[in-house]
């Protein structure tokens, strides 16, 4: 199969002979190692884990593979702290919060955007950068805030929409950057110690942008495995055969099981354009706290576009946050817990009552495996 | 009447009012054979009375493959038919928002026109309210149904057995897929065409094939496939097994979802359904359905099992198995 017709046929990703072939050499890989536990994996991207579970992988590789997820869903990683800065934002008049769907529905410390758009504020749900420019096009009189959410595959897209931007003098567009760098978040979780990984899924997307030597310091440092992986059940089973293969000879390296999408330096024009416009910063990850140098600000060439410093917000006033409503989506989120774990799984926080942001995005851990994970539902 | 808009005054009852019914609802609609009055009698024949409204709010009002006026009547004389019943009467309610242009308003009538010409109903009564800029979203059409039910038809969401097969009419997801490709800011050329059609005529067919043996009928509207399974599976008490292979889905309808991050088995239909039928019959009822025009892609996608917990698991491409959940939550616009 080349990658040419594969592009042409995603179902060629599906066929069930090659994945059980593939099943068959993880279960003999497995199985010829000392240790009797599970090998312990961590999908990064939240677009595996919904993978991982839309096809059943986790159940056709117990019990010699475990597979943890990590926080590579952005909707998930957001602070409380901007969910409420957004519906300040949203609430103030004369201001329009231009968002990406799945954020209207997480919870901050009072309510939702979804809540605050149904008591009366400005909040459009967009499906790029480019349809908040519209909006703020067609209505001068708004101010149009657009939610800056997402790892290195988005920011080169609302960095795009910047530059524009500035270059038409689009004065009443603004981002709010949430802008979040994966690796930073990945030595982080690694630091923290609480996982006791085996190896690393890496995110395919991210990793199209970075390129696969943006991991190279897993190996090096930690001793550790990674195997940048596409989303078709075929790319996840392929990677995790790598990645068992390379833990059972101890011999921990970077492999780039996404060869139709990633490249060793990645998309140098995204990167560059990432550059101009934004630079890093501090950022504050739900469940991992700030972790320093893995947010994206934007550059003072571009403080008339930054609703940081454009919005005087006012201070939130007593909500509590997920985790004073006792969401473990943080413990999730650093591969501590899986989501049944959290004794509000399923019971008090489901999709259409979310408590935390893991149940809320579709990308979300809790979320998928409430979804597709039946057995493991109260 | 090119550039006449709709007025508040055309629902006020007065002149303006009178006009619209005189130049666009009877024409198309039918004019009765005395006077207009207050309410209409209508004739039934023999059977059980089955009576059913819903209220249609779509965005946008005109959408590849239909309108909201071919909408508001397959919707209603589906509901019908998936009792197994005849469609006869429907009533139509339409609120209006302030400066509709009458043309957009004259071809949705024609279009309704139209459907209950195909579906063999006729629209005996009706209304129209207009409202304030603002009020409403252009334009909701609210229609009610009523139909026959023959004698020895017995059809209902709790009639699934343990044993019976699961039968769908054709591909899923191309109706909230053409209504999503449509909608404001989302611009990509797709050839998506939304499925709506009425299925009395599909049923007629299915029923003279399978009669009693066809236990359950639902079309599988908002929340899509998934959704009406789960129903389906709570209201039989009863466990629903899916091979997911087996589920027909066009290949546009597959890009697009992935491109959205929607699941088809999500995505609403508007001119498909649902039919668990038992096992002895399935393949009359299937070949019936194949034979007529608005079932050609029909396949049989599972069955149904005895459980302790209504549940509807699918079967993956891979071999493994995982729950197919209710909808939860809505993030997408109004499709119906």
């Amino acid at each position: 199969m080349t990658d040419t017709a594969a592009h042409r046929d995603p179902a060629a990703f599906r066929e069930p002979g090659a994945a059980r072939a593939l099943l068959d050499a993880i279960r003999r890989r497995a199985a010829a190692r000392r240790r009797r536990e599970p090998l312990r994996l961590m999908e990064f991207c939240g677009g595996h884990t919904h993978a991982i579970m839309r096809y059943g992988i986790r159940e056709a590789l117990a019990p010699d593979v475990r597979l943890l997820s990590g926080p590579g869903c952005p909707v998930c990683v957001t602070a409380d702290a901007d969910i409420d800065a957004a519906i300040a934002m949203a609430s103030l008049p004369g201001v329009a919060v231009a968002t990406f769907g799945d954020m209207v529905r997480v919870p901050g410390t009072r309510s939702s955007l979804q809540e605050a758009r149904a008591a009366g504020a400005d909040v459009h749900v967009v499906y790029s950068a480019l349809d908040a420019m519209d909006l703020a096009r067609r209505r001068p009189e708004l101010k149009v805030v657009m939610l800056g959410i997402g790892f290195e595959t988005t920011a080169p897209t609302v960095a795009a929409v910047l530059e524009a931007a500035r270059a038409e003098g689009l004065g009443n567009l603004s981002v709010y950057s949430m802008h979040k760098l994966t690796p930073p978040a990945m030595r982080a979780i690694l630091e923290a110690g609480e996982a006791c990984l085996d190896g690393i899924i890496g995110p395919g997307h991210v990793t199209a942008i970075t390129g696969w030597r943006a991991w190279e310091f897993l190996p090096a440092e930690y001793g550790l495995p990674c195997a940048v992986s596409g989303f078709e059940p075929l790319d996840m089973l392929y990677a995790i055969e790598q990645l068992v293969t390379a833990a059972v000879d101890g011999e921990p390296r970077v492999v780039n099981a996404y060869r139709r999408g990633v490249t060793a330096e990645g998309n140098r024009v995204a990167q560059a354009l990432l550059g101009r416009v934004f630079e890093p910063a501090n950022a504050e990850w739900r469940g991992l706290g700030v972790v320093p140098g893995s947010g994206l600000a934007l550059r003072p060439a571009y403080a008339a576009h930054d609703a940081r410093r454009l919005f005087e917000l006012p201070a939130p006033a007593g909500g509590r946050t997920a985790e004073e409503r006792g969401c473990r989506c943080g413990e999730v989120l650093r591969g501590a817990i899986e989501p049944p774990e959290c004794p509000l799984f399923g019971r008090a926080c489901t999709p259409a009552q979310p408590v935390g942001p893991c149940m809320v995005s579709g990308e979300g851990s809790c979320a998928a495996y409430y979804r597709y994970g039946g057995a493991s539902r109260p | 009447m090119s550039d006449d808009i709709i007025l508040l005054a055309h629902g006020s009852g007065g002149l303006l009012s009178q006009e619209l019914v005189e130049q666009v609802f009877l024409p198309h609609l039918g004019r009765p054979a005395g006077a207009l009055e207050d309410a209409t009698e209508i004739a039934l024949g023999p059977g059980r009375v089955v009576m059913t409204t819903d209220g249609y709010v779509v965005r946008p009002i005109a959408f590849p493959g239909g309108d909201i006026g071919k909408l508001a009547v397959c919707g209603t004389v589906n509901d019908l038919a998936m009792r197994g019943a005849r469609p006869l009467y429907l009533t139509a309610a339409f609120i209006i928002e302030e400066g509709l242009p009458l043309v957009e308003l004259d071809r949705i009538v024609a279009s309704m026109a139209a459907a209950a010409a195909q579906a063999g109903v006729r629209v005996v009564a009706g209304d129209t309210k207009v409202v304030e800029r603002g009020g409403v979203d252009r334009l909701f059409i609210t229609t009610a149904g009523v139909g026959v039910v023959p004698e020895g038809v017995c059809i209902s969401a709790a009639g699934a057995r343990p044993g019976d097969v699961v039968l769908v009419s054709g591909a899923m997801g191309d109706h909230g897929l053409a209504i999503m490709t449509q909608r404001e800011g989302l611009r990509f050329q797709s050839p998506l065409r939304s499925d709506c059609a009425p299925l009395n005529g599909l049923v007629a067919d299915m029923l003279a094939a399978g009669g009693e043996a066809i236990h359950v009928l639902r079309d599988p509207t908002r929340g899509g496939l998934a959704t009406a399974l789960n129903e389906l599976a709570a209201a039989s008490e009863v466990s629903i097994a899916i091979d997911e292979d087996a589920v027909p889905v066009h290949d546009a309808v597959r890009v697009a979802s992935e491109l959205l991050g929607l699941d088809p088995l999500y995505v609403a239909n508007e001119g498909k359904l649902i039919a668990i039928v038992a096992p002895e019959a399935a393949e009359a009822v299937l070949a019936a359905m194949r034979a007529h025009p608005l079932g050609a892609e029909a396949a049989a996608i599972g069955d149904v099992r005895a459980a302790e917990r209504s549940r509807v698991v699918l079967r993956t491409p891979l071999g493994t198995h995982r729950l197919l959940d209710m909808l939860a939550g809505e993030q997408l616009p109004r499709i119906c």
